[in-house]
């Protein structure tokens, strides 16, 4: 008792100077915890984000949930899509406690989402036309958010790095369930293998930019600088996008397929991957919903919203019977 | 019991144990096709997660009973789920229907109350079902209906939890409730039979008769109705009986969707 005592009397300061100490110390941040409310916004921003994007990119694989082509198949995207929707979940729980002080709630979340003040990652704007895009999405989108996610996971922030190694684990699975889907139509016929050169012609722009820009003169703002000085993550962007790069131009080659810019090469001198820049404008137009499908999907969840509040309502304190 | 071997052996025998089996797989396969529909609609998120777990585990089911079909000299089983026309299915008529108005990727005014009967009615007319299957006179079948059961317990209880909720809530959820459980009713005798070759799956010890499973699913229902402020309405097959192939345009639609894919090359590996 007399240590909390004590703890309250410091000042701001001082507590803030003690937050900074303990996470450069590596020590973990927990949902109790006093923190600076730059801290608690900045993870409020980024895990619900975190979290919508989850449930918004179940969308663009729930059109192949019902089509894919065998009894295998199904089962394995049926149970890859849960997945997302589960991180989502567990997301959304941790974005909760951090909100909890100032009072709101997921309603406000979805709210935000519905409102388009909360962004979703820019990749589930896209349309995936085939069934070569359910592959691609598994194999590259959740391979870039492997990288991305492991680099988070000794976040400074507790809640948020534990839920990250649950995720992570997952991730690996649905990148092998999407390699799978693609080496089957690499290895199929000249229909199947064109499914993929397709999907990844398609993607291949939107892969650059899931990193994000390289840095804030690129689009205006990057959050990139306050996460890493508050230890939520390690590396830049444009670190990961190389790491992406590093790992997944050789295996895209290897299947004899092609990337989509003549410009694309290795600089030795400098290790890092020469590539076109993605049209950053394009970008931060997408992520402000107004990219190729970013209407449809958010129609289609603020529908289901509405279409089930009669169930909420019911389940709600208010409504349950005695 | 019989083997895989000593069925095929005897034609009859046979004749009447791919009929059982084209049922029960084509129940599951629809229904888990007809859920997977709602993945990212569900009314939380908490409940995506475990329908979407429910239908996986039975499209599981279907995945095991076309095998067995396989193992039986029927065809391969992806060929089986995929590529056989409406008129060549068995499946209950009330588990083709729509999830309601609207397409899964536009505007879907899916309705949740339709959903929880359907499925807690056909989670119960599964489970008794299962519970005759372990005691099959085929030994495959008697082995799939053991691992089956296992996950159906879940299943049960998760749809009986939502049905006694939403019929006694306040609000509107009683009278969508009502309404759902007269929409199910009318089609849910499709469900309870075995069809045309229901007394030869019993005589054959495949699996006991039908007017047995049809009694013990009323006296289940009849446990949960008692203290509710809801009727069953009588049981009936409103839109035709499934098991002699007779069915809507809704089965239609659906093997148009689940089988877009698989049709664009049927011999190909995907």
């Amino acid at each position: 008792m007399s240590t909390t005592l004590s703890y309250d009397r410091l000042s701001e300061e001082e507590k803030y100077t003690q937050f900074m100490e303990r996470i450069e110390r590596g020590e973990k941040i927990e949902a109790d915890d006093w923190m600076p409310d730059d801290y608690r916004m900045t993870l409020i921003k980024l895990i619900s984000m975190h979290g919508i994007s989850e449930i918004m990119g179940a969308l663009p694989e729930k059109e192949w949930v019902p089509k894919a082509p065998s009894l295998r198949r199904k089962l394995g995207i049926m149970a890859k899509v849960q997945d997302e929707m589960g991180h989502g979940q567990l997301l959304l729980r941790v974005a909760e406690d951090l909100m909890k002080p100032l009072g709101k709630t997921r309603e406000e979340i979805m709210q935000d989402l519905f409102r388009g003040d909360l962004k979703f990652h820019n990749v589930f704007h896209m349309p995936a036309p085939t069934w070569g895009d359910a592959g691609l999405i598994g194999w590259l989108v959740d391979g870039a958010a492997i990288i991305t996610q492991t680099n988070m996971l000794k976040a400074s922030y507790g809640p948020y790095a534990r839920a990250l190694k649950r995720i992570c684990a997952e991730e690996v699975f649905h990148a092998q369930h999407g390699e799978a889907i693609i080496m089957a139509l690499a290895e199929g016929t000249e229909e199947q293998r064109s499914l993929i050169q397709d999907a990844i012609d398609r993607w291949w722009e939107s892969l650059l930019m899931f990193f994000g820009p390289a840095s804030s003169n690129t689009t205006g703002t990057s959050k990139q600088d306050t996460t890493i000085k508050y230890r939520i993550r390690t590396k830049t962007n444009e670190e990961l996008r190389q790491a992406f790069l590093d790992k997944y131009i050789p295996r895209v080659l290897s299947l004899g397929l092609t990337i989509p810019d003549e410009t694309l090469h290795y600089n030795k001198e400098k290790e890092q991957w020469v590539y076109r820049q993605p049209d950053w404008n394009k970008f931060k137009d997408i992520v402000r919903n107004n990219g190729p499908k970013s209407k449809d999907r958010l129609d289609l969840r603020i529908t289901a919203y509405e279409n089930n509040a009669w169930v909420r309502e019911a389940l709600s304190p208010a409504g349950a019977g005695v | 019991m019989k083997s895989v071997q000593e069925a095929q052996a005897d034609p009859k025998y046979k004749a009447t144990l791919t009929e059982l089996l084209y049922q029960l797989a084509d129940d599951d396969f629809i229904i888990a096709f007809r859920g997977s529909e709602w993945l990212g609609l569900a009314p939380h998120i908490e409940e995506d997660v475990a329908f979407s777990s429910i239908n996986q585990d039975t499209m599981g089911h279907a995945a095991i009973y076309y095998q067995l079909l396989e193992d039986l000299g029927e065809g391969d089983a992806d060929a089986l789920a995929h590529g056989r026309e409406a008129s060549q299915r068995k499946n209950a008529v009330l588990l083709e229907e729509v999830n309601g108005p609207g397409h899964y990727l536009k505007k879907p005014l899916y309705d949740w109350a339709f959903a929880v009967v359907r499925n807690y009615f056909y989670a119960q007319a599964k489970k008794i079902r299962i519970d005759s299957l372990k005691n099959s006179s085929y030994r495959p079948l008697a082995d799939a209906a053991v691992k089956i059961n296992m996950e159906l317990y879940y299943h049960l209880l998760h749809w009986k939890t939502w049905f006694t909720q939403l019929a006694t809530a306040k609000g509107e959820a009683p009278e969508r409730m009502k309404h759902a459980v007269e929409k199910v009713s009318a089609d849910m005798g499709g469900v309870l039979t075995l069809g045309p070759k229901g007394e030869e799956m019993a005589a054959f010890g495949l699996i006991e008769p039908e007017e047995v499973l049809t009694r013990r699913w009323h006296t289940e229902m009849e446990k949960v109705f008692e203290s509710l402020p809801l009727s069953l309405p009588p049981v009936q097959s409103k839109h035709g009986n499934g098991r002699e192939g007779v069915h809507t345009e809704d089965l239609n639609s659906a093997l148009t969707t689940l089988g877009e894919v698989y049709r664009q090359n049927p011999v190909a590996s995907w």
